[in-house]
């Protein structure tokens, strides 16, 4: 990778990056869309540079994976926007700004008297959208959350984990990153809207609305329409049916199991276009002589989920079991593949930088470190596009790496005022 | 927010044809805000093949029917026109290469090789319409030798990453609840999507969009690559555990399967937690006063807070906590979901009438809300019950031709 300046669908843009590691994402999408993003940060650096892993596993601002996979394609300034004159420039940059992203507490703008009201009277076409943990209005807004507590109060946590454990949460914390997603998406809707009428407004964008979106259908309808509490079950997929009278039953089945050396996920598909994958699964038991004789004689194409009874389910998943138990993560994907069977290994990082379909449709992109005199293996868009390509035009900012481009080039300030500015430690 | 007796007019998207080849989760959920922001939506189905969720369980009474599955409901809460087609009759061909014509934006969702058999594919559609912007999202994208496979997201998460560091350290890790990508992967494609229609508005150049999800979902767990592709380390599960905070898990507390998260990564936090639990005590043992003194003897601090969070419901501990400024959450489940008052203060479930299922309330909006642009939602389409209006009043077919592809089964 070269910085270049192919242009991408959003290049006539600029959005202002107030973000922390809560709403990195949201720039980030705009940016590799083609948004000019520039990420401010506080003199001295982004608290979220102390966030791990590191590279080479040295702790230093400058070294965090976390902020470099989350500021790409974003030129960076370091700015004091609690001062005084820290204020003055960051309206500046309003003026000529499209999108204002924050993630701050609620009410912490409108105290700076940077809020929404005051940013579009310096430009009645700004969009600025705000990620928060529970929205800026409401009985929770205040709460103290992390990452962890939203996921307990959005409704996701207690339908995750294994069900004679207590509920759990992701290792790698993903709670406030539907937060980011969605101020992304809003801020898209609003150029709409401006294009239109010429006006920006305000997005709120709250991280339980999608976290609590995402325990979907048959959680949120069990309980709304047939008054029942569904349970966490970990690997067992749940099958509910209802029956008249709201009565909830279910029928079980694994959805991951265990194999030589570690696990693969397999759904039994009875529909449609995926049928092949579970008949195909059904033969290559057969082939083996693991079958039970209730899977030999077995017609999926016409086993109906809703009148099937537990104890056929289990002998079919028990043959399954025993069969996957025999093989390895590769035996099982390479024959899969093959057969056209939808089963996959569960991934690791390390068997996704093998998975041999993203290095044909050239995923990853190489992007250079100068300054660590080196190139890192990054995942690459997020959609392929024939025209204005979404890709990483340049590496995440360095702390305050465009502050003369920015403020003596680009804002005419003088490198003297730079100078007073940096010493005042306003940038 | 949701606007009343809409003036669609208004709207950004207004104007914007959608033609929607989507089904299941991720390509509904796409075109959903669209629809949502004013664009009118065509949603082509066939009734040999109809959208696959509207056969997937669980069912309003019990009743296996089309037009009655929770999962058919859920993806389709914003205003479609429902048409069916026979795409295998040559007249069905014919038809939609007509509906292209009247479309700005094609959505399709299919595993690859599904529209190319129609001739359908970006350069075909481009012909008919230069400008048009085609998206396809399918689970591998539309290259490579997975192109053809069909995707879902219980089995995605699993390629995500996101399975195996979502479990305890001794045991195989449980993995993410249900069909959770299928709730990431739309978002990218709205993105895509409005960036197409400002950059055809500007340059008036269409384009074609392959999303592959798993290539999207990546995005979620970047940090997790790179420490893979600089340092050659692979996560692990760790249960509620974070490396920089303790106490940091969900405890058990009094009722029936009822807990509450607790976060505490400050020295101060600890303090106020030692506090709001009446344990002065507790508060001046060395072996908790810091975080790594708490973080050396985590499985002894887990017993102690338990101890106290079972005497109390969720609801006391997430309050008196809460007032003391450290974090802490009622682990929710789908009741408290239900009657929770920051989500209804976001009218975050809407409840819809629909001929067959009557009110379901899991219908839902944006999962943002915006200041001057209301949003607009409709119930779930019946299979083909917009078919006489769009092939006579958009299309523009007499009567007569339109009773024809009735008689020939085309339609």
């Amino acid at each position: 990778m070269t910085e270049d300046n192919t242009e991408g669908l959003l290049s006539p843009y600029r959005a202002l990056d107030l973000t922390n590691e809560h709403g990195f994402l949201c720039g980030k999408i705009l940016g590799d869309l083609g948004t000019d993003v520039i990420k401010i940060e506080k003199p001295g650096g982004d608290p979220a540079r102390r966030i791990g892993p590191f590279y080479n596993d040295i702790p230093d601002p400058e070294k965090s994976l976390y902020w470099m996979g989350f500021n790409t394609n974003k030129r960076g300034i370091t700015l004091d926007i609690e001062t005084v004159d820290g204020q003055a420039i960051f309206k500046r940059l309003v003026k000529s700004a499209d999108f204002v992203f924050e993630s701050f507490d609620p009410g912490y703008m409108e105290q700076l008297g940077l809020g929404y009201s005051n940013l579009s009277q310096i430009n009645p076409a700004i969009i600025m959208a705000s990620i928060s943990s529970f929205g800026q209005t409401g009985p929770y807004k205040d709460y103290k959350a992390t990452d962890l507590v939203l996921w307990a109060l959005s409704g996701i946590g207690y339908l995750t984990g294994d069900a004679d454990r207590a509920p759990i949460m992701t290792s790698f914390p993903i709670s406030y990153f539907f937060g980011a997603m969605s101020a992304a998406v809003g801020a898209l809707v609003a150029l709409g809207h401006r294009a239109i009428t010429g006006e920006g407004q305000y997005v709120d964008a709250p991280a339980q609305l999608g976290l609590g979106w995402s325990s979907g259908p048959e959680a949120q309808g069990l309980w709304g329409i047939d008054n029942n509490i569904v349970k966490r079950s970990g690997r067992i997929y749940q099958r509910a049916k209802t029956g008249v009278g709201n009565e909830v039953t279910y029928i079980k089945h694994p959805i991951a199991y265990e194999c030589k050396d570690g696990a693969v996920k397999f759904f039994p598909f009875v529909q449609g276009g995926s049928l092949y994958s579970t008949t195909a699964l059904t033969e290559w038991v057969i082939e083996e002589n693991m079958a039970s004789e209730t899977l030999k004689y077995l017609d999926w194409g016409t086993l109906n989920w809703q009148t099937v009874s537990q104890e056929t389910v289990d002998e079919i998943t028990q043959s399954f079991s025993r069969f996957f138990l025999r093989h390895t993560k590769a035996e099982l994907w390479e024959g899969a593949q093959k057969r056209g069977i939808m089963l996959y290994p569960v991934l690791t990082p390390k068997d996704i930088l093998e998975f041999e379909q993203l290095n044909i449709r050239d995923y990853w992109e190489e992007v250079e470190h100068p300054e660590l005199g080196t190139s890192i293996t990054y995942p690459g868009a997020f959609a392929k596009m024939t025209e204005a390509p979404c890709r990483i035009r340049r590496r995440a900012p360095l702390i305050g790496e465009h502050n003369e481009e920015i403020y003596v080039r680009e804002m005419g300030l003088s490198t003297e005022e730079l100078l007073a500015l940096k010493q005042a430690k306003v940038v | 927010m949701m606007m009343e007796g809409t003036d669609k007019k208004s709207l950004p998207l207004a104007g914007v044809n959608v033609l929607d080849f989507t089904w299941a989760g991720v390509g509904p959920h796409s075109v959903n805000y669209l629809a949502f922001y004013g664009a009118t939506v065509i949603k082509l189905e066939s009734r040999e093949r109809p959208d696959a969720l509207r056969t997937l369980g669980p069912f309003k009474d019990g009743i296996p029917n089309l037009e009655r599955s929770y999962y058919f409901s859920f993806t389709q809460s914003a205003k479609r026109y429902d048409i069916t087609l026979n795409l295998d009759h040559p007249k069905g061909i014919e038809l939609v290469k007509r509906l292209t014509g009247w479309a700005d934006v094609v959505v399709d969702s299919f595993a690859g090789g599904v529209v190319e058999k129609w001739g359908l594919d970006y350069d075909n559609l481009k012909k008919i319409k230069p400008d048009i912007i085609m998206l396809r999202t399918c689970m591998h994208g539309h290259t490579g030798p997975l192109a053809r496979q069909h995707g879902q997201g219980f089995i995605l998460t699993a390629l995500s990453g996101l399975d195996a560091v979502t479990g305890w350290p001794d045991r195989p890790p449980a993995g993410l609840y249900g069909a959770f990508t299928d709730h990431i992967a739309p978002l990218f494609n709205v993105a895509s999507l409005l960036a197409a229609l400002d950059y055809r508005r500007r340059t008036g150049k269409g384009l074609y969009i392959d999303q592959s999800q798993h290539e999207a979902v990546l995005h979620w767990v970047i940090p997790l690559l790179l420490d893979y592709t600089v340092n050659h380390r692979e996560p692990k599960a760790n249960g509620n555990r974070l490396a920089y905070a303790a106490p940091h898990g969900i405890y058990r507390c009094q009722g029936d399967d009822r807990w509450c998260a607790i976060a505490i990564f400050t020295d101060d936090e600890w303090a106020s937690f030692c506090q709001v639990i009446e344990n002065p005590t507790l508060a001046k043992d060395p072996k908790f006063a810091t975080l790594l003194k708490r973080k050396k003897n985590e499985a002894e601090l887990d017993r102690i807070v338990e101890a106290w969070t079972i005497k109390h419901t969720p609801e006391e501990v997430m309050a008196l906590m809460q007032t003391a400024k450290v974090a802490a959450g009622v682990v929710a489940n789908p009741k408290d979901q239900a009657g929770d008052p920051q989500l209804e203060h976001y009218q975050f479930f809407h409840q819809l009438e629909h001929p067959e299922t009557g009110t379901l309330p899991i219908y839902h909006g944006p999962l943002f809300r915006l200041s001057k642009t209301p949003y607009e939602l409709g119930r779930p389409p019946l299979l083909g019950e917009d078919n006489a209006y769009v092939y006579t009043n958009i299309l523009g077919l007499s009567d007569e031709e339109f009773v024809q592809l009735l008689a020939e089964n085309v339609i």
